[in-house]
């Protein structure tokens, strides 16, 4: 590997602005593919979800998933971009042997939504401005494998493998007008700037973007200019990066590496660069010393799309609350901090918080299981929270019975490893495990009793006057019970026995 | 009736009839037509394939269906030479190249389908310019097609197989494609009639596309009605194909059989005469004027400056779209694969294999239209040749505002000999002048005999082109001219071709 010269990421702040340009593909997850009828549910066998059309057979045609304009106006919209009244699919040409027809159908010069902004929020609250320049509708690509090769990549590989489920799957692509004036925040406003997008399309619930399952991957460009130059740089263009973590990472590597070839007298090369999670450095792709020549022509083979401006009306009626409004509205409402807040937001738990409220719990207690025990167990097993096999309802049925009394923290615990175990409703589980706190004197009278027999130097300590001893006693006494005794009743009976004041 | 020479020589209408009323059997007129093929096909090379056992099959279907009481349509029972430019399941589709050579579709196109539904017995796949690239035939991969009258000469193209089908009385009906005149000027050629339906009247899914904005699908047939019963069969709106109109199919075989033109404006087109126009060709289309005027028609010049950039924009549009559809041919998923010896990366192989499938003109029109659509050429280009489709669609529409349908030659000269314009595409593409302002504008055209030039007794045809969805006029006319020729000459043309 190549050794890549690096400035500190202070010193190149100090002499250089950077300046970025997001582009995001997000894969719609609409049925059916953008121009035929064939499923795109993920993980068939290769090659088993294609038609005429996606294969580009000779004689087949596409025809427009009205499903996939109806998401792009809908994307388009919650970006406040402007709704085109007219446009057209262009075919991008090129040959890849991915792509069946050897072009892509996209959009060129006519998008159907563009001018837009999007705000997001950094940890401290700051609020930083995204102008969106398009966002357009296209189709996916098939999926090569290159077998023999070190790296899985095409060089020095002996054959391919080509597999045309994915050809064909809606695609929305998002680009941003160049991104400047965050200085040193830059790396940060790009990942605030995925995250956020990501959020929105989840509320609009056109796509899962699910990053780690390629639904959503970001393309980024960055270049630097001299501090108070208005021309831009020239720009490197790092192509999917596909995680959160990484889109930060990446900019801040390129941030360092452009500055490193600039201060010393070099010059950026317009280029495609690969990221490496390993490492987060990037690599030189492809140079593009000439700008492809893609040869785009309106699409003959479909009409355009004209969305009647009522029916974007009622889909801009129909947007539910942005996600940056509605978290700054429950922080507010459950009074927490930011910080605070953006784990909630990264550990996925917002919606489930707010299910488990909707079911009658508080709050607080909502926002601490699903933040503690239940994000530990989807952490331990590698699950996401809305993917853990407890229901918000359960979650709160388990916080009612806390403050009823009839559980502690401990035995509610174990209830939820219960449901989540698969023994049933947190009620089954409470009788099944007979995980009742105990707290009536009869029962839990004998075993102060026992507690008190067997600990003399401890009873000696509390009568003499050191009350705080007392714990040691209400602790022999949860063992004696396995947990499930009330503690603060244990202690009253205790101090009772004893005839101590508490 | 066992003279099988008898019933090849029936009109579609005839046939269906004859099936009909049982005085034939579907099985007896395609044993008829499949022995007509073994007798002159050697000759003509209409047909790139013939499905032998496919025809029989569905002859033997329609017969059953007949025997069962079930109700036939129009045209049950009757046979088909079909383009090689149609997929058909399991049947080879060539499109008349190398590229696709033993490619089985897995799939038949809409207009295969709807053939197939009504009974229509298909003979085979017609031999045809390499994508439908040409005006003569000889740009097939698999040698040219002889004008039955006179096969040393071309049979016109791109549809040459299907308009030398019916000509040489293979198949009283086929299905040709019409980017540019691919319909039209064979039948002008070869005494026959060819419609291009309006853009969007018939379906082009499973049609292998030349240039997708142009291309159309349309009937070939020896009369007026036979072509109107088949443009009826095949057309009509296709969910599958994006650009298929989205209304009732004009009430064409209501019009062939109604055939006048008593106070219809007929307007001849003033571009298509003068310098490189064959006297007797002008001398019957001025003929056929005539016989307008003396049905009825009144008769103006309509002046359609803009027709005069046609072929120019043509040939910057059809180019752009076909290097683009001919893309997908690059070894990977069907087709011929050539260099697949391991020594080949995937880009090698695609390279190669195109190399060796496309012909010249093929290979000819993808670079013109790569070079056509580069940027910082677009506009001058692309860009400008889609003004030009503009003027030409204004020019219709003005001339529309003053008259009911158009006319003029089809073509500006009878068939050429095999081989004398194959070196000079100018020349070659100047056989379509007159075809290519209706594909530009997506109107309705036809050409129908007119009657044979004096200096070389070769067909000529006779234009006639409607406003889009208005598919009527051209068999009201077309109907009305007929007639009168077949009194005038008390035959079709077409029976003074020679018979093989």
């Amino acid at each position: 590997m190549t050794v890549i010269d690096l400035v500190s990421y202070e010193d190149a702040l100090a002499t250089y602005d950077p300046v970025m340009g997001l582009e995001v593909h997000v894969e719609l997850g609409t049925k059916t593919k953008m121009f035929c009828g064939c499923s795109t549910e993920l993980g068939a066998p290769a090659n088993s979800q294609t038609c005429p059309t996606c294969l580009g057979l000779p004689g087949a045609l596409p025809v427009v998933n009205a499903v996939g304009v109806e998401s792009a106006v809908r994307i388009g919209l919650a970006l406040n971009c402007e709704i085109a009244e007219w446009c057209r699919f262009a075919r991008k040409n090129y040959f890849y042997p991915d792509m069946p027809k050897n072009f892509q159908t996209s959009q060129y010069d006519e998008p159907i939504a563009y001018n837009g902004h999007l705000d997001v929020q950094l940890a401290d609250g700051e609020v930083f401005r995204v102008e969106i320049e398009r966002a357009h509708m296209e189709e996916d690509t098939g999926k090569s494998t290159h077998i023999g090769g070190a790296t899985g990549r095409i060089h020095g590989a002996s054959h391919s493998l080509l597999d045309y489920n994915r050809a064909g799957i809606p695609l929305i692509e998002i680009v941003t007008k160049p991104i400047e004036g965050a200085g040193e925040r830059a790396p940060e406003v790009a990942r605030a700037y995925v995250a956020e997008l990501r959020e929105l399309i989840k509320a609009l619930g056109v796509s899962d973007a699910r990053m780690e399952m390629g639904q959503m991957r970001c393309d980024v460009n960055l270049s630097l200019r001299p501090k108070g130059r208005e021309k831009f740089g020239t720009r490197s263009e790092t192509k999917n990066v596909n995680s959160l973590r990484s889109v930060e990472r990446a900019a801040r590597f390129e941030i360092q590496r452009h500055a490193a070839v600039l201060s010393s007298g070099g010059t950026i090369l317009q280029e495609t660069r690969h990221f490496h999670e390993e490492d987060g450095s990037t690599t030189s792709g492809r140079i593009k010393e000439e700008a492809e020549d893609y040869r785009y022509f309106p699409e003959p083979d479909l009409v355009p799309v004209a969305p009647p401006r009522e029916w974007v009306e009622e889909i801009r009626g129909s947007l539910p609350e942005l996600p940056r409004l509605r978290r700054n509205r429950l922080r507010e409402e459950w009074d927490v901090s930011e910080h605070d807040m953006q784990s909630i937001l990264n550990a996925g738990a917002i919606d489930p918080i707010v299910a488990t409220i909707d079911a009658g719990a508080p709050a607080d207690q909502a926002r601490k299981w699903w933040m503690g025990e239940l994000a530990r167990n989807a952490n331990e097993t590698g699950r996401a929270l809305d993917e853990l096999p407890i229901t918000p309802a359960q979650v709160a049925r388990v916080a009612e019975l806390v403050a009823a009394g009839d559980l502690n923290d401990k035995l509610a615990r174990q209830v939820i490893d219960g449901v989540l175990a698969g023994e049933g409703d947190p009620d089954t589980v409470v009788d099944k495990r007979g995980l009742k706190v105990v707290s009536d004197d009869g029962a839990l009278g004998a075993a102060v009793d026992e507690a008190i027999a067997g600990n003399a130097g401890v009873v000696e300590k509390i009568k003499g006057g050191k009350v705080a001893a007392v714990g040691a006693l209400v602790g022999a006494v949860m063992k004696a019970t396995r947990g499930q005794a009330d503690a603060a009743r244990a202690r009253e009976l205790i101090l009772e026995k004893l005839g101590v004041e508490g | 009736m066992t003279d099988t020479t008898a019933i090849t020589r029936l009109t579609a209408a005839e046939t269906a009839e004859k099936i009909a009323s049982g005085a034939l059997t579907a099985v007896e007129v395609t044993e008829a037509h499949l022995a007509r093929i073994e007798a002159v096909d050697e000759k003509v090379h209409a047909f790139l394939h013939v499905d032998r056992e496919g025809a029989l099959a569905q002859a033997r279907a329609v017969d059953a269906k007949r025997a069962a009481g079930e109700e036939l349509g129009p045209l049950a029972g009757v046979p088909l030479a079909l383009k090689d430019i149609f997929t058909t399941e399991g049947v080879p589709t060539t499109v008349g190249s190398k590229i696709l050579e033993g490619w089985l579709p897995p799939y038949d196109a809409t207009v295969t389908k709807r053939l197939k539904a009504a009974g229509i017995v298909i003979l085979g796949k017609t031999n045809m310019d390499e994508f439908a690239m040409g005006s003569s035939t000889e740009n097939s991969a698999y040698g040219p097609t002889g004008n039955p009258w006179d096969l040393t000469r071309i049979p016109g193209g791109s549809g040459g197989g299907s308009s030398a089908a019916i000509a040489s009385f293979q198949a009283p009906l086929a299905i040709g494609t019409d980017t540019g005149g691919s319909i039209r000027q064979p039948a002008a050629v070869t005494g026959t009639v060819g419609v291009k339906p309006t853009y969007g009247g018939v379906s082009r899914y499973g049609m292998v596309a030349f240039s997708s904005s142009l291309d159309q699908g349309g009937p070939c047939a020896r009369t007026v009605l036979d072509a109107a019963l088949l443009h009826e069969a095949m057309a009509g709106h296709d969910p599958l194909d994006s650009t298929s109109v989205d209304a009732p199919v004009p009430p064409v075989v209501e019009a062939a059989r109604a055939g006048s033109v008593a106070g219809m404006r007929v307007g001849v087109v003033k571009q298509f005469r003068g310098e490189g126009y064959q006297a007797g060709v002008v001398q019957r289309f001025d003929e056929a004027v005539a016989v307008l005027k003396e049905l009825g028609a009144e008769v103006v010049e309509v002046d359609c400056p803009s027709f005069d950039l046609a072929l120019s924009a043509y040939y910057l549009i059809a180019p752009s779209e076909c290097s683009s559809n001919l893309a997908r041919f690059d070894a990977m998923r069907y087709g011929l694969r050539v260099g697949d010896d391991g020594s080949h990366s995937a880009e090698d192989v695609t390279a190669l294999s195109r190399e060796a499938g496309f012909g010249d003109e093929v290979k000819r029109r993808i670079m013109l239209g790569t070079y056509a659509l580069s940027s910082g050429y677009y506009d001058a280009y692309y860009g400008s040749a889609q003004k030009v489709r503009t003027l030409i669609k204004r020019d219709f529409e003005s001339a529309f505002e003053r008259v009911d349908v158009l006319v003029s030659p089809t073509t500006p000269t009878t068939a050429f000999p095999i081989g004398e314009r194959a070196d000079d595409p100018m020349a070659m593409y100047l056989a379509d002048l007159c075809t290519i302002p209706a594909n530009l504008a997506g109107n309705a055209a036809m050409s129908l005999p007119c009657g044979l030039a004096p200096e070389d007794g070769l067909p000529v045809g006779l234009q006639i082109i409607a406003p889009a969805m208005k598919d009527e006029r051209l068999y009201q006319v077309g109907a009305a001219v007929e007639a009168a020729f077949v009194e005038k000459w008390g035959h079709h043309l077409i029976e003074e071709a020679p018979s093989l």
